[in-house]
C-alpha cells in the first residue's frame, strides 16, 4: 500500500483542478440541474419517452428506412475505402519514405482532414457536391483520410525495412518494391483499422443526415421535426441494429483475415 | 500447366474478386458516387463563392466575444459531459466486473442473480452507447430546448455507455487476487475496489477517461448542429448565411482546440504512464 | 574483368572507419571468398559491390559500369544484374513462397509484369525449378511462415537463382543453417556460379567451408585486405593474425555467430498462422 502512503502534494492539486473544472464548467453552462427533476419535468420526460413506443412498423414507412439503411451502409463502406486508399498514399511520404520535408507536408495534410470533424466536412461537402448520399460519402471519406493516413504512416514506420531495401538493391521500381516488399508486412495491421474505422463510419453516416448529407438521419431529423416519435423509434432501432451488424461482420473479417 | 503448378488460390481469389466488383456497383449507385457533381458549374461556383469569401478572416471584436463565448462553452460541455458520463459509468462498470462480484465466493444464493444483474448492465451500456450522442442531443433539444443543456446530457450518457464498458474490461483484465483475498476476509466491495484493484488498474482508468475527454471536445464542437450550443451552432448559423469570413475563422478555431485537445490529452496520458 | 574497386573508403555517420584504402580486381567467371573477425567490413565491402552503398572515396566499377555516375534509370539496370544472398532472409512473413521467390526479377520485368504477377505468379513453373534444386518443390504455394529458418534461408537462395545475375554476392549465407546443409548450400553456389559462368564473392564466418570451395581467399581485417591469395597458399599464421582479435579459428562445426542485430525478421519470430 505503498502508493497509497504516498499521495503527493501534486496529486491532490491535480484533482482540486479537475474537480475545479467540472464545477467551472457546469457553473458556466448555467445548466438547470435542479429543474432537471421536478416532477413536472420527470413527467413531461416521461410523455415525450411515451411517444416513441411502439415504434412505427407500417411496411410502407419500413420501406423507406431500409432503403436509407442501404443507403447510410454504402455511404459508410464507400467513404472507408477511399479513406483507405487516401491514407495509404499519404501515409507513404508521411512515414518518411520520400524525405523530410515531404514527411512534414503529408503529416500536416492528415492533421487538417483529421481536426476538422465529419459533420463540419458534411457540411462544407454539401456545398461543393449538393445534397444528398454523395456529399456525405465524400466527408467522411476526407475526415477518416487523415485518421487511416496517420495510423498506417505509424504501422509503416515500425514495419522492418530489409525487405523492402533488398527489392530496391536488386533494381526492383519505387512502386513494386512497396507492394512486394513492404505491403505484406503491414497489410493485416491496415486491414484492422480500416475495419476498426468502418464500425466507426456506419454510426457516423447515420447521423450526417442531420445536415443534409443523405442515410437514415435524414429521415430521423424530418420525423423528429414533424413531432412523428414513433417513426423516429423506427430509425433508431434501425441505427442500433445496423452499428451492431457491421460490428460483427467487421470482426468476422479480421478474424478471417487472421489480422 | 500440370496439376501441381495450379495455384490454389488463384480461384477463391477469383471469386472474391468478382463478388466485390459486383458489390461495388450497387454501393456506387446507393450512394449517388457522382464525382463529376464537384465540377459541375452551379455547384463549383457557390463553393468558388463560398471559399473566396474565407479570405480576410473575419475578425471584428463583436464576432470574435461571440467566438470565445462559444469556445468556452464548447469545453465547458465536453468536460461537464465527461464528468456526467464518469458519474454513469463508475457504478454500471463495478456492476459488471466479476472480481468484485461477492456472490461468486459463495456461500450463499448462487450466482445468478448477479449474472442477471451483470447482463441488465451490460444490455443497458449497450444501448446507451449504440445511440449516437448526436442523436440523443437531438432528442434532449426537443425536451429541454435549446442549449448547452442537451449537449452535456447527450454526451454523458452516450460517453458513460463507452466509459462503462471499458471500466469493466479493464478491471476484469486486471489481476483479481488482491480484491478476492479482501471480499473474502469479509470487505466491502467499495473497499475491495479502492484497495484491491484500482492501485493496478487506477492509471490505466485515467488514462481513458482523459482519451475520451479528448473525444468529447471532438463531440462538443458538432453538438451545435442539432442546437445543442458551442461553435458547432455558430458555424451552423454561417454557413447557412454562407459567410466564409466567419466559417474560416470558426474553422480555424475548431483545428486549433482539436489540436490542443489531442496535445494536452497526450501530455496528460504520458505524464501519468 | 568482373569488378574493380580502387582505394575504396567508407566511414559510418558515427564516426566508424567501416573500410579503408580497399582495392580488389575479380576477373569474370571467378569465385571469391571474404573471411574475417566479425566486424572487420566484409559486409559493407559486399553493400559497395552489390551497388547499395556509395562509399566515400575511392573508384568503383561493377560489370563495366561506374553506378555512381550512372543515371538512376542505368544504376536501377546495374542492380537488377547483381543478386545478393542475405544474412537474415528479406522476405515478409505473410508472403507466399512462389511470390518471394518470383520477386527474384522485379527489377528485370516491366511493371505491368510485376503487378500482374501479384494477382497470379505469371511463372511459377520458373520458381519450382529453382525450388527443387533447394528441396522445396512442394512448398511452393506455402506462405513463408509456415517455414522453418532454415528453409526460408533456402527460399531467399532460390530467389537469388531464379534472378540470374552476373555478379552473385552472399553475405553470411549459411550463418542460420546446420553445418550439412551449409556445406550444400556453400556448395550449390559454386556449382551455380561456375555453370552459368558468373562471378561470385561470399563472405563466410567459416573458414573450412571457405578454404574448400572457393580457389581465391580474401582475408579482411579492420577493414582493409589483409591478404588476397589462392586458396592453397593461406597459411595457419596468416589465419592467427586474421583472427587474432577472435581468439581461436572459427569453423563451420563451431558455435555459429550471432545474427547481426539489423537483421531482418528472423523466421522464428512468428508464429506459424494456418499452415495447412
Amino acid at each position: 500500500m505503498s502508493r497509497r502512503a504516498g499521495v503527493s502534494g501534486g496529486a491532490v492539486l491535480a484533482v482540486g483542478l479537475l474537480l475545479a473544472a467540472v464545477a467551472g464548467s457546469f457553473a458556466w453552462l448555467d445548466m438547470p440541474l435542479a429543474a432537471l427533476f421536478t416532477a413536472t419535468a420527470v413527467e413531461e420526460a416521461g410523455g415525450f419517452v411515451a411517444r416513441f413506443f411502439p415504434p412505427d412498423l407500417s411496411a410502407g414507412f419500413l420501406a423507406k428506412v431500409a432503403w436509407a439503411g442501404l443507403e447510410t451502409l454504402a455511404i459508410s463502406l464507400l467513404s472507408t475505402l477511399l479513406a483507405a486508399l487516401g491514407g495509404a498514399v499519404l501515409a507513404l511520404p508521411a512515414a518518411g519514405r520520400h524525405g523530410l520535408a515531404g514527411r512534414h507536408a503529408a503529416r500536416f495534410v492528415l492533421n487538417l482532414l483529421r481536426s476538422v470533424p465529419e459533420l463540419v466536412w458534411a457540411t462544407l461537402m454539401v456545398l461543393a457536391a449538393g445534397l444528398g448520399p454523395f456529399a456525405g460519402t465524400l466527408a467522411l471519406a476526407l475526415h477518416t483520410t487523415g485518421v487511416l493516413g496517420r495510423l498506417f504512416a505509424e504501422a509503416l514506420e515500425n514495419s522492418p525495412p530489409t525487405p523492402a531495401e533488398a527489392l530496391a538493391g536488386g533494381g526492383a521500381p519505387a512502386l513494386v518494391t512497396f507492394l512486394y516488399g513492404t505491403l505484406p508486412l503491414v497489410a493485416p495491421q491496415w486491414l484492422a483499422y480500416a475495419l476498426y474505422r468502418w464500425e466507426m463510419n456506419i454510426r457516423m453516416a447515420a447521423i450526417l443526415g442531420f445536415v443534409g448529407a443523405g442515410g437514415l438521419g435524414a429521415l430521423l431529423y424530418y420525423s423528429l421535426s414533424l413531432f412523428q416519435e414513433a417513426q423516429a423509434s423506427t430509425v433508431i432501432i434501425a441505427m442500433l441494429a445496423m452499428a451492431v451488424a457491421v460490428d460483427g461482420a467487421s470482426a468476422w473479417l479480421r478474424r478471417r483475415a487472421g489480422a | 500447366m500440370s496439376a501441381t503448378l495450379r495455384d490454389p488460390a488463384a480461384l477463391p481469389r477469383l471469386g472474391w474478386t468478382l463478388t466485390a466488383l459486383m458489390l461495388l456497383w450497387p454501393l456506387l449507385q446507393l450512394a449517388d458516387f457522382r464525382p463529376a457533381a464537384l465540377f459541375e458549374p452551379g455547384n463549383l461556383a457557390a463553393m468558388g463563392h463560398f471559399l473566396a469569401g474565407f479570405l480576410p478572416l473575419e475578425t471584428s471584436p463583436d464576432f470574435l466575444a461571440l467566438l470565445g463565448r462559444a469556445t468556452v462553452d464548447t469545453l465547458a460541455m465536453a468536460t461537464a459531459g465527461i464528468a456526467l458520463a464518469v458519474l454513469l459509468a463508475v457504478p454500471l462498470g463495478v456492476v459488471l466486473t466479476r472480481s468484485l462480484s461477492v456472490s461468486a465466493i459463495g456461500p450463499g444464493r448462487g450466482g445468478w442473480v448477479g449474472q442477471a444483474v451483470r447482463g441488465a448492465a451490460r444490455m443497458l451500456l449497450a444501448v446507451l452507447r449504440g445511440v449516437p450522442e448526436l442523436v440523443w442531443a437531438l432528442l434532449f433539444v426537443r425536451v429541454f430546448g435549446l442549449g448547452p443543456a442537451a449537449g452535456v446530457l447527450a454526451l454523458g450518457i452516450t460517453y458513460g455507455g463507452m466509459l462503462g464498458k471499458v471500466y469493466g474490461e479493464i478491471l476484469e483484465s486486471t489481476d483479481a487476487r488482491p480484491a478476492r483475498s479482501l471480499l473474502e476476509a469479509g470487505s466491502g466491495r467499495l473497499a475491495a475496489l479502492a484497495y484491491g484493484l484500482l492501485p493496478n488498474a487506477g492509471q490505466e482508468l485515467l488514462s481513458y477517461t482523459v482519451y475520451r475527454w479528448e473525444c468529447a471536445v471532438r463531440a462538443s464542437v458538432v453538438m451545435g448542429f442539432v442546437g445543442a450550443g458551442g461553435l458547432g451552432q455558430l458555424m451552423d448559423q454561417s454557413m447557412k448565411m454562407l459567410n466564409g469570413g466567419e466559417a474560416a475563422t470558426i474553422l480555424a478555431t475548431f483545428l486549433v482546440l482539436v489540436l490542443a485537445a489531442d496535445g494536452a490529452s497526450e501530455a496528460l496520458r504520458r505524464r501519468m504512464a | 574483368m568482373s569488378f574493380t574497386l580502387e582505394g575504396v573508403g567508407f566511414t559510418h555517420a558515427n564516426g566508424h572507419r567501416a573500410l579503408a584504402g580497399v582495392d580488389l580486381r575479380v576477373a569474370a567467371g571467378e569465385r571469391v571468398a571474404l573471411i574475417g573477425a566479425s566486424g572487420a567490413g566484409k559486409t559493407t565491402l559486399l553493400r559497395v559491390l552489390a551497388a547499395s552503398l556509395r562509399p566515400g572515396s575511392g573508384r568503383v566499377e561493377l560489370l563495366g559500369s561506374a553506378p555512381w555516375d550512372a543515371a538512376p534509370r542505368d544504376l536501377r539496370r546495374l542492380r537488377a544484374r547483381i543478386g545478393v544472398v542475405h544474412q537474415a532472409p528479406p522476405i515478409p512473413p505473410r508472403q507466399r513462397v512462389v511470390t518471394a521467390v518470383l520477386a527474384g526479377r522485379l527489377g528485370q520485368w516491366p511493371l505491368w509484369k510485376s503487378l500482374a504477377s501479384l494477382v497470379l505468379p505469371v511463372d511459377p513453373e520458373g520458381a519450382r525449378r529453382e525450388l527443387a534444386r533447394l528441396d522445396l518443390a512442394e512448398r511452393l504455394y506455402d506462405r513463408c511462415d509456415c517455414l522453418s529458418g532454415g528453409q526460408l534461408q533456402r527460399v531467399a537462395l532460390a530467389r537469388v537463382l531464379y534472378q540470374q545475375p552476373d555478379l552473385l554476392l552472399a553475405d553470411e549465407p549459411v550463418s542460420a543453417m546446420d553445418p550439412a546443409l551449409s556445406e550444400l548450400t556453400v556448395a550449390l553456389l559454386n556449382d551455380e556460379a561456375r555453370r552459368r559462368g558468373v562471378t561470385l564473392v561470399a563472405s563466410l564466418h567459416a573458414v573450412d567451408l571457405a578454404l574448400r570451395h572457393f580457389p581465391r581467399v580474401v582475408g579482411v581485417k579492420d577493414g582493409a585486405i589483409l591478404f588476397d591469395l589462392p586458396a592453397g597458399q593461406v597459411s595457419e599464421a596468416l589465419l592467427r593474425e586474421l583472427y587474432a582479435a577472435e581468439g581461436g579459428l572459427p569453423l563451420a562445426g563451431s558455435p555459429l555467430p550471432s545474427p547481426s542485430p539489423e537483421a531482418g525478421p528472423a523466421a522464428g519470430t512468428l508464429p506459424p498462422l494456418r499452415c495447412a
